[in-house]
């Protein structure tokens, strides 16, 4: 069933709210009703709705009435008054007080469903447009990342705080928790927000690719550098650099950077103009530095530079009392871009994701409820489309002929089997993690997992 | 098969119907739903739903009354009647259903007359109740419209929509009434 929104019927006559709303759901729209103007209020105020549908007429509160505090009420959903007695004056007091149209009853049915149709197609264009814009873009905000812990809110106004200035910021964090989705929204939120923002993963790419990459190259730099290219550095100018995956850089390119870091310039390689930096930089990483130091595979004085505001994202598993918050969330965005009228996770599905671990966090958790709203055959997402019950909730018993692994044992030989399950397609594979490509090929790098095996 | 899942069209006229035109009608049902199909009279509409100063019958009113007096178990039962029907708000309407719900109703009143109000012929005036009769009743088994114009289950807001939409639901809307009515099963 194609859900094309939600209407809100106001008018004190029970008939007149009954047999409006069966029609509209009759034409696949979700029509709730209100029999006087605060009922409606109310009811506005738990959840938005795309029209309201409101009777000029009623006692206590009229319709101009429930015009005007709706209005102010979010998201500012287009009003249609309905009356029987239709006067200039009135229609026009509708109009002026920011109602979208009058109907006079009775209207034709054509009115009705060209007027409720035409405001659904406008409203769902707009959405798209919204959407394919922020994708487009890439311009997520702090309001995108949704959390009610409030460790997590702590985190979130220490990088809205952040944002305000040029400081060098450090994102922690398991994979999965949304260091690239912050990394925007500091962005978004910094005065550099009218200038690109650039990333890099540095672990996709070998030292001197890298090199290249982020300082740019002249003309015969190397062996098939027929022309010169600008590096991320300069790409980056006015805006924010973001260097993903920092932890694994070379020691070669973690003084590279340290240097340019420090006296804010570089050279392309192969070049000897002198560039200046004018780029925010944002770093980010799923290792633990500060072990990383400790063991000599990171330079302490790189690491300093680094650290000047290090912001500290949760893995999901220590706040799951924003699961319900965020799978709402994901729900709501699903619902739009695939146009199914998806309301909520049943009791015994929520449950489920509650008791899951999530080892690849959000991004595991949007993974699980993505695949949830495409099987989905109702509005309400049951375990039966949450894979994960059979495969991942229900703990198997240790088996007897393996009783000493370890936690990096299981980690790999859980990878390869998935590896072998999706034939080597490091995307598909990756999505059944529940964590990204790079962060795949770190672990296969890690694991020193290759295709023989 | 629920034995007891059936189709109930029932006459509710203030005037006399043709039976064999509703036999075919039946025929036609049962085909399409693949579900035991029956024909019956009752005494209606009930008087309470005429609204006088519109000399028109309150559908809303009529599908509360089927619900109570001829509505049982899981059977869908479906009104045709011979008067004009309309929701408060709209100046008429060709019938009304609960959607996943036991009722529905359709009326001749608009079908029985051509664009230029003269007697529609036969053959056409069955056509248009046929396919009104299974747009409600697919309603009933949860079938909102659709935005296919040849669908049955388009939106009909004149008798001219009616006669340009097909006789059957399109291939999606079709699929969606095998899971609807499977569904439907299992919960029965």
């Amino acid at each position: 069933m194609k859900f094309r929104g939600s209407i809100l019927v106001v008018d004190d006559e029970e008939i007149v709210r009954d047999s409006l709303a069966s029609w509209l759901q009759e034409d696949g729209y979700r029509a709730d009703t209100a029999a006087d103007g605060p009922t409606a209020l109310a009811k506005l105020t738990q959840q938005p709705y795309n029209i309201l549908l409101v009777d000029l007429k009623m006692p206590g509160m009229d319709g101009l009435q429930v015009l005007a505090q709706a209005k102010t009420l979010p998201p500012d959903a287009p009003v249609i008054i309905m009356t029987a007695y239709a006067t200039v004056d009135t229609a026009v007091q509708a109009m002026k007080q920011g109602a979208y149209d009058y109907l006079v009853k009775p209207f034709e049915p054509e009115e009705l469903s060209l007027m409720v149709g035409k405001l659904t197609n406008t409203q769902a264009l707009r959405r798209e447009n919204i959407l394919l814009r922020k994708a487009l873009k890439h311009q997520y905000e702090f309001k995108d990342m949704v959390s009610k812990s409030p460790k997590m809110e702590a985190v979130f106004q220490l990088a809205r705080t952040a944002a305000k200035s040029s400081s060098t910021v450090l994102i922690l964090g398991e994979s999965g928790t949304g260091k690239d989705l912050l990394a925007r929204a500091i962005h978004a939120e910094s005065p550099r927000r009218d200038g690109p923002f650039v990333g890099v993963s540095c672990v996709a790419l070998t030292e001197t690719l890298l090199e290249s990459e982020l300082f740019g190259y002249e003309k015969g730099a190397f062996t098939g550098a027929a022309g010169g290219a600008r590096g991320k550095f300069e790409l980056a100018a006015g805006g924010t650099l973001f260097l993903d995956e920092i932890g694994d850089i070379s020691l070669k390119l973690q003084l590279d950077l340290l240097r340019v870091l420090d006296a804010r310039e570089f050279r392309r390689v192969g070049g000897t103009q002198v560039i200046k930096v004018d780029a925010r930089i944002i770093a980010a990483t799923n290792r633990e530095l500060k072990k990383l130091v400790e063991s000599g595979t990171f330079r302490e004085d790189l690491y300093y530079r680094l650290n000047v505001i290090p912001v500290t994202l949760l893995p999901l598993r220590d706040r799951k009392e924003d699961i319900p918050l965020l799978a709402e969330h994901f729900l709501a965005q699903f619902s739009t871009e695939m146009q199914k009228p998806l309301e909520a996770l049943s009791t015994e599905a929520l449950e489920i994701l509650m008791a899951h671990g999530w080892p690849g966090n959000v991004r595991e958790l949007r993974n699980v409820l993505e695949r949830g709203a495409v099987l989905a055959r109702g509005p309400i997402i049951t375990p039966l489309e949450l894979e994960l019950a059979q495969s991942d909730v229900v703990p198997s018993p240790p088996g007897p002929a393996e009783p000493a692994d370890s936690l990096k044992d299981v980690e790999r030989k859980h990878i390869i089997s998935i590896l072998k399950q999706h034939h080597w397609n490091i995307t598909r594979s990756a999505k059944a993690l529940g964590i990204d490509r790079v962060t795949l090929y770190n672990k296969m790098k890690r694991y020193q997992i290759r295709e023989v095996e | 098969m629920d034995a007891e899942a059936e189709i109930r069209l029932t006459w509710i006229g203030r005037g006399d119907i043709d039976p064999d035109l509703l036999g075919r009608v039946r025929c036609q049902v049962e085909r399409i739903f693949d579900r035991p199909t029956n024909l019956r009279v009752a005494h209606g509409p009930p008087e309470e739903a005429l609204d006088r100063k519109r000399g028109q019958y309150s559908s809303t009113k009529i599908l509360r009354w089927i619900v109570t007096t001829l509505a049982s178990g899981s059977n869908k039962v479906l009104g045709i009647t011979d008067v004009d029907l309309f929701i408060p708000v709209l100046t008429y309407v060709f019938g009304e259903a609960q959607v996943r719900g036991a009722a529905a109703v359709v009326s001749l009143a608009r079908l029985r007359v051509t664009y230029n109000q003269r007697p529609a012929p036969p053959p056409l005036m069955e056509a248009r109740l046929l396919k009104e009769c299974l747009h409600e009743l697919g309603h009933t088994f949860g079938l909102v419209h659709c935005s296919d114009s040849a669908c049955l289950m388009s939106r009909s807001n004149s008798v001219l929509d009616v006669d340009l939409k097909g006789a059957q639901f399109c291939r999606d809307c079709r699929q969606r009434l095998w899971g609807l009515m499977d569904e439907e099963r299992e919960q029965s």
